[in-house]
């Protein structure tokens, strides 16, 4: 299982690593926005994205509707991890295809929770 | 110009219009404009006196100058440190748990191995041999968890040193709510200087991506999740 991880924040993205880690994904990759991190989608082998919203360049939501658009991508499970908290957001994501949804500041029992109820639903 | 003055400039025009003497007639309204004229710029030299002097008092009162000038680039420049310590301060906890996680993970695997070839042994099930490497193996592994052991010591004294970016970034910020303050009250006045209405409310702009709920401000409006649990039910609701 690899994973890549996206968000603007080296900090976060070693949170989240760490976290993974103790899941027992250890086969992670990085990007700090969605620029960076469509090549390394479209590049193959990534089989679950966690991304942030807001990111200079490309946001998540655009990330997100790129992978959803494209047909090679469309079906990747994609968790959303950020700080936007508005109704209206988090609807807007569910709208744009988003598998799960999770507003930071979070628990690593949130994240594994979420996860798992992702792979639940593919399985 | 007296009551008696104007009164005796009056008299002078009726004498020289009955006279038919146009020219003194003239003379004598031209006199009456220009009192008329001087009068008008005095009373506007005086307002603008007055309100010169009403800004000028307020921007000294007001230090607004020196807000605008220095202290708001000030703080702006603290905030960015405020960013850069506990970018810092993050930074360090995570390296310190990166350089434990695994010495955590070999005295485990250590443990483990160990534990078990005790009970071998003690159900008698352990050749001679074998029993001398496990000594062997038992002495290094006292050895590396005296080791382990003062590297996570190590560790946590770094874990709790990097927590003093919280007393630092308090005190800057709170220096900046001060100094922010302090433009309100200064604009508050301005406004009142300039005979302004009051402050428009509905004008407060929100930025499209308004980013963490900061308790107290943000989460007194309905149309934000509150917690996790209010996301996971809206997306519930959706279907989800």
């Amino acid at each position: 299982m690899k994973i890549l991880v996206v968000d603007d924040f080296s900090t976060m993205r070693r949170i989240i690593k760490n976290l993974l880690r103790d899941l027992g994904f250890t086969n992670t990759l990085e990007a700090d926005d969605g620029k960076t991190a469509l090549p390394k989608l479209k590049a193959g082998g990534i089989d679950f994205l966690i991304t942030d919203w807001n990111m200079p360049g490309m946001t998540g939501i655009e990330l997100l509707r790129a992978v959803r658009a494209d047909p090679e991508l469309a079906r990747l499970p994609v968790l959303m991890v950020t700080a936007e908290a508005k109704r209206e957001q988090i609807i807007t994501a569910a709208q744009a295809g988003v598998n799960g949804y999770i507003i930071k500041p979070f628990t690593a029992a949130t994240l594994k929770e979420k996860i798992e109820k992702i792979f639940e639903r593919i399985e | 110009m007296t009551q008696n003055d104007r009164l005796a400039l009056a008299k002078e025009l009726v004498t020289a219009l009955e006279a038919g003497d146009d020219q003194q007639a003239d003379q004598i309204l031209a006199k009456f404009t220009a009192i008329e004229e001087t009068e008008l710029y005095r009373e506007v030299g005086r307002l603008t006196r007055q309100l010169h002097d009403a800004f000028a008092a307020f921007t000294r009162d007001s230090r607004l100058g020196a807000l605008a000038n220095q202290e708001i680039p000030d703080a702006k420049e603290r905030l960015h440190y405020v960013i850069s310590m506990t970018e810092q301060a993050a930074n360090q906890t995570l390296n310190v748990v990166d350089d434990l996680v695994p010495v955590a993970d070999q005295m485990n695997d250590q443990a483990v191995h160990l534990a078990e070839e005790w009970a071998r042994f003690l159900e008698r099930k352990m050749p001679f041999a074998e029993f001398q490497a496990m000594t062997h193996q038992l002495t290094g592994h006292f050895q590396v968890s005296n080791d382990s052991l003062q590297k996570i010591r190590g560790g946590l004294n770094d874990i709790l040193m990097a927590q003093s970016f919280q007393d630092i970034s308090s005190q800057i910020i709170r220096r900046v709510i001060g100094l922010v303050e302090e433009l309100e009250n200064n604009l508050v006045e301005l406004i009142r200087v300039a005979k302004k209405v009051e402050p428009d409310d509905a004008a407060s702009a929100v930025p499209e991506l308004p980013g963490p709920v900061v308790p107290g401000i943000d989460d007194k409006y309905a149309d934000v999740a509150q917690s996790q649990d209010d996301v996971d039910d809206l997306l519930s609701s959706l279907g989800f």
